[in-house]
């Protein structure tokens, strides 16, 4: 496989979508269906969270079984932010990267070492191990999670309005799209890529592949944090769940649907599968037999997932 | 004396109950061409793989201009000065012989860190100048932005020894660089070690004895895992018991 190029029409496209999402609003208001806003706003927090499992899955090849944990834990922090009267997003968004981030590092440093089933195997266990320790955690809610008793502040803006959080979410996804695009094509993301194709050569090639690995690792982590982070605000609420094998295993459905090692992978899998449940689950309660249905329809027909099709990837 | 480049001292290996390397001891002056011959089995690569550090002896040591590497992970030995090609090829098939070669460039020491997240390599002209001036070296000018995966096999050998070459090596270590190329190729990839020996120390494992002959300064003969004779092509030629061990019918 080669590095990730993008098809020449992905940038027109891309931005042609981001004015129809800033558009979206106001054009939901026109038609009285301003619920829609928190439901948008939650595709986009998905978006985010999933397109930072493709940075560690499809850019570094790291099958990571636990991502969740670092969602979860940014929504953690903040919650504990809020109960602790941090309430300036500035300062609090910040802190929930950090602090995933420095999970991560941490179940990197010790996961990384491990190869294949192993690693999946260990990502696995040690989200567990943070989804009972937040379970058992009563200062901050036990199961019942830890409610937020409002939504942050950004600077002065009061994201209580579903649309400043929407906005603020499009921001985070923007700017996270567009760095993740900066670094798929520089030294960082060649080094991460070639080491997905070949590590020993790039061993051998005197990369300490390890550092890499891990800082990518690391970086998925702090992405993450800041996606769960937003989720808090939007659900008012951090619950243990957020941090299970489940929540792990729907982030990877969305990354497998939307195309793993896509720049927009993440962003197209949030966006079919959280659609594809809205939809469905008017239906019947057995939605899931739906998504399936369509999973095995992307893997016999679209291996590569969705967004293969607007990215160019010669194999 | 000066000490040798490289200097395996008692190294020895065992894979279950089979002495893969057994007391080795092995050295390679700076500036020559060594070649480690043996038959098939000898614990040739098992050699080099110990030497590049892919692999850690049960015993011995290992050093490297004037150091002791035998701890020292892979990359590590390659930041010192010790680079490899593979027996079976190993490039990015999917990669441009270009970015292939801007890769290795991209990892020496003296090009930078490679924590960088926004520039796009593609305009860091440095990179790309030394590696297209590195496939020039190994007679592959004309074939910069072609995929490595399309390359003719000679190609992709040649290729394999720009990247190494790149890494800026004070040893080099080529695994048989000959292996499934044809006479023609062969011919011109012994012309481009012969090149290259100018410039670089060379260790050379490879089972062309032709070529051998041709391009080493000293050989050294490999068996079962044990080291029978190191010398001059000559007396190498020569000895009895590389003769009846190995060479016989071959000279």
């Amino acid at each position: 496989m080669a590095f990730y190029r993008p098809a020449p029409y992905q940038k027109p496209l891309a931005i042609v979508l981001l004015l129809a999402a800033l558009a979206l609003p106001s054009v939901l208001s026109a038609f009285g269906q301003e619920f829609y806003v928190g439901f948008a706003t939650r595709v986009l927090i998905f978006a985010l969270a999933a397109s930072s499992l493709n940075l560690v899955l499809g850019f570094g090849g790291m099958f990571s079984l636990g991502h969740a944990a670092f969602f979860g834990a940014g929504a953690y922090v903040a919650a504990i932010c809020m109960q602790a009267g941090i309430s300036d997003a500035l300062l609090a968004f910040p802190l929930a990267m950090l602090a995933a981030g420095l999970l991560a590092l941490l179940v990197g440093a010790l996961s990384l070492r491990t190869r294949g089933v192993y690693f999946i195997m260990i990502t696995l266990a040690f989200a567990q191990m943070a989804y009972y320790l937040f379970v058992s955690a009563r200062a901050w809610g036990g199961d019942d999670g830890l409610p937020l008793v409002g939504r942050m502040t950004l600077g002065g803006l009061s994201l209580s309005n579903d649309n400043a959080l929407f906005f603020t979410a499009l921001s985070a996804l923007t700017a996270a799209i567009v760095f993740l695009g900066r670094l798929a094509d520089a030294r960082f993301g060649r080094t991460i890529q070639a080491i997905r194709e070949n590590e020993t050569r790039m061993e051998a090639l005197g990369y300490p592949v390890f550092r890499y690995r891990l800082a990518c690792f690391a970086l998925g982590g702090a992405l993450a944090g800041l996606a769960g982070a937003l989720l808090a605000n939007l659900t008012g609420l951090a619950s243990p769940n957020l941090l299970q094998w489940m929540q792990s295993g729907t982030l990877l459905v969305m990354v497998i649907i939307g195309g793993v090692g896509y720049l927009y992978g993440g962003v197209v899998g949030a966006v079919v599968l959280l659609c594809l449940e809205e939809v469905l689950s008017g239906f019947t309660l057995h939605w899931h037999i739906g998504l399936g249905v369509l999973l095995l329809g992307i893997v016999l027909f679209a291996p590569k997932g969705v967004a293969a099709l607007f990215g160019k990837r010669d194999d | 004396m000066t000490e040798p480049l490289l200097d395996v001292r008692q190294l020895s290996r065992r894979f279950a109950a089979v002495d893969a390397l057994k007391d080795v001891n092995f050295s390679v002056e700076a500036g020559e061409v060594h070649a480690l011959i043996g038959p098939n089995g000898a614990g040739k690569t098992t050699f080099i793989h110990h030497v590049s550090g892919a692999l850690q002896p049960d015993s011995g040591s290992v050093h490297f201009a004037g150091r002791e590497v035998t701890r020292l992970a892979m990359h590590q030995r390659v930041a010192a000065g010790m680079a490899r090609s593979y027996q079976i090829t190993n490039v990015f098939l999917g990669l441009s012989a270009l970015d292939n070669v801007a890769l290795a460039v991209q990892g020496r020491q003296d090009a930078g860190s490679s924590f960088r997240f926004w520039q796009a390599a593609r305009t860091e002209k440095r990179l790309f100048e030394e590696a297209r001036s590195f496939l020039e070296q190994v007679g592959l000018a004309k074939r910069v932005e072609t995929v490595a995966g399309n390359l003719a096999h000679g190609e992709q050998r040649a290729l394999e020894l720009a990247m190494a070459l790149a890494t800026q090596p004070q040893l080099l270590l080529l695994d048989e660089p000959m292996a499934g190329t044809g006479p023609e190729e062969s011919a011109r990839m012994v012309e481009l070690i012969e090149h290259l020996a100018r410039h670089v120390t060379i260790l050379l494992v490879e089972h062309d004895m032709a070529a051998v002959f041709r391009l080493a300064d000293r050989i050294s003969v490999l068996v079962n895992g044990r080291l029978i004779a190191t010398g001059t092509p000559e007396s190498v030629r020569a000895d009895p018991e590389v003769r009846r061990a190995y060479l016989g019918d071959h000279l």
